[in-house]
């Protein structure tokens, strides 16, 4: 009994120490944000801080530059983005999965292809394709290239897969519809693979900070990720107090998100996992 | 039902499949692949944005670049980079999913902290590491003073600037090689470990060997190639924490494409740098599917 519990208590001990080491640069970030600046460069380190500065920095953040409108942009794009990814995304895989056409092989075939491509590669055509339409510097330039999500066909496909075509079959002697099937049988299933998609689609724009920098210069249209590093050279200086308080409240969203979603997400991904 | 409606149900479900694939048939041609192409040839010319005309320049752009001391540089740092960020990131992931396997209690707390990097924009966290490795008021300064030694700015520095970025990179993807990781370990039934229990495995260490890590085999390789093309399209810390400074010893190929396609303008030769980062991207798939895939089916 005794041997159990020493391994036990062992194995919490690392992964204590260890998760510690990996959320302490959030713990840093949310203390530095409650500091004055006088206690953030003093030569002493001290955990906690000893004055709060926390309503000045967080309201220094709000006001010293448009951080409330970086953080709309960002909202309004990554829904725009997820909604239209899924608009598309949901039927195409579909029809790869359950329908029987002409060239369904092809496209599959190009659906992978597209997999392997990163946004580096596209980037520079893509680019110049908006500059040519005179849509730089839009919402549209910031939502365009990310319309086709192949990761989100790719994962609903593999879950339409696991539906067996008997039941597609009965569903059909039934009478039921081709597009009743897709929207009362197939789309239940596909939840969970919808929600890890939208996980990861948010993230990812969300986060995104490489083709905003290149798409975007008017600081209006800034995203959040954009709107710190702004914050960063124009605002704040080397005045870290605000600017963590900015980092937090660009980081907190997501954890938050994601700390409510957490099983769902897992089970979705795993599928993706299992199936290499 | 008799051949006639069958036969209809088919042009039917085929015209349903066509209507179903035409948005993304067409979005995936204007924005992956016709732009893929595009760079491919684009690579071949002189162009820069704004010319009016280009001309053919056949491989020129591409002797320039093995020529140009700066992209070799670039390319070096590259593959270091995914040598030390891929071992790291996986021997973390797996040893955190194995622990985290092991325990019933906290499971999902210790699960919760460790995926926190993923989810947080490497910009945010990027300023965040920088004031932590701040060379005189950040954590790691009270700590060199803490262990008496002169204290470093592990950044912007030749020798260390690549490697600190490798950790901060191995930070954010371990807690994602982990959900990966625990996921696949739910897959491996119970009674292959009481099987090699029969057979005279014993302790722990036997165990992962006879069952575990074979039967993560398919996994391990999923996370290996999805580690490594993401390693290699690192790029928001290049940008906010060293501009690839110092003398570009921490310069990656994506921050030289972003330099020389959308700082300079030079978008022939940025496409050929392109072209170069496709073909490691295909190197590494290939190198999957032909090699490894064999080796690792235990199915």
């Amino acid at each position: 009994m005794i041997k159990i519990d020493l391994k036990t208590a062992l194995r919490h001990l690392v992964l204590g120490i260890t998760s510690f080491l990996f959320a302490l640069p959030f713990i840093w970030m949310v203390i530095t944000s409650f500091k004055p600046a006088n206690e953030i460069f003093s030569d002493e380190l001290s955990i906690f801080p000893q004055n709060w500065a926390i309503v000045q920095n967080y309201t220094d953040a709000f006001t010293k530059v448009d951080l409330l409108g970086f953080l709309y942009n960002g909202f309004v794009i990554v829904m725009i983005i997820f909604f239209i990814q899924m608009l598309f995304s949901i039927p195409a895989a579909y029809a790869i999965a359950k329908l029987r056409f002409k060239g369904s092989k092809i496209f599959f075939a190009m659906v992978i292809f597209s997999l392997l491509i990163p946004q580096f590669v596209f980037a520079i055509p893509v680019y110049f394709e908006l500059h040519l339409l005179d849509l730089l510097d839009t919402y549209f330039s910031l939502i365009y290239p990310w319309t086709i999500s192949v990761f989100s066909i790719f994962l609903i496909r593999q879950f339409f897969m696991t539906v067996p075509d008997d039941l597609l079959h009965a569903a059909r002697i039934d009478g039921m519809s081709e597009f009743t099937i897709a929207w009362k049988i197939m789309l239940p299933i596909a939840i969970p693979a919808i929600i890890a998609c939208g996980i990861v689609s948010v993230v990812t724009h969300w986060n995104d900070y490489f083709w905003p920098l290149i798409a975007i210069s008017n600081d209006t249209l800034f995203t959040p990720p954009l709107g710190v590093t702004y914050f960063k050279d124009e605002a704040a200086g080397t005045d870290y107090g605000p600017l963590m308080a900015a980092a937090t409240i660009i980081v907190t969203p997501l954890v938050i998100a994601f700390l409510l979603a957490q099983e769902k997400f897992i089970k979705g991904l795993s599928s993706q996992a299992g199936m290499k | 039902m008799d051949t006639n409606s069958l036969s209809s149900r088919k042009l039917s479900q085929s015209l349903l499949a066509y209507g179903f694939i035409t948005p993304s048939l067409f979005l995936m041609l204007a924005i992956i692949i016709v732009p893929t192409i595009v760079i491919i040839v684009l690579s071949f010319t002189d162009w820069s944005f704004g010319d009016p005309s280009f001309s053919f320049i056949g491989f020129e752009n591409y002797i320039t670049l093995f020529e140009d001391e700066v992209f070799l540089k670039s390319l070096t740092n590259t593959i270091f980079f995914m040598i030390v960020v891929l071992p790291l990131s996986i021997i973390l992931g797996l040893g955190m999913a194995l622990l985290i396997n092991s325990v019933t209690r906290g499971a999902k707390i210790y699960r919760a902290m460790f995926f926190m990097p993923v989810m947080a924009s490497q910009v945010a966290m990027g300023i965040v590491w920088e004031f932590m490795l701040h060379p005189t008021v950040g954590l790691s300064a009270h700590i060199f003073t803490l262990f008496g030694y002169e204290s470093i700015n592990l950044l912007q520095n030749e020798s260390t600037g690549l490697l600190t970025i490798a950790f901060l990179t191995v930070w954010q993807f371990a807690g994602f090689n982990m959900i990966l990781f625990v996921s696949g370990l739910t897959t491996i039934p119970s009674d292959l470990y009481d099987a090699a229990k029969l057979d005279g495995a014993k302790g722990v260490i036997q165990k992962f060997y006879l069952v575990t890590w074979p039967m993560l085999g398919p996994v391990t390789l999923f996370i290996a190639v999805y580690t490594l093309v993401r390693s290699f399209q690192v790029f928001d810390y290049i940008h906010v924490l060293t501009k690839g400074g110092p003398n570009h010893s921490t310069e990656l190929l994506s921050y030289t494409l972003y330099v020389e396609g959308f700082e300079y303008f030079r978008a022939g030769y940025a496409s050929a740098i392109a072209v170069v980062f496709l073909l490691l991207t295909l190197a590494i798939t290939f190198l999957k599917t032909y090699y490894f895939e064999k080796k690792v089916h235990y199915k």
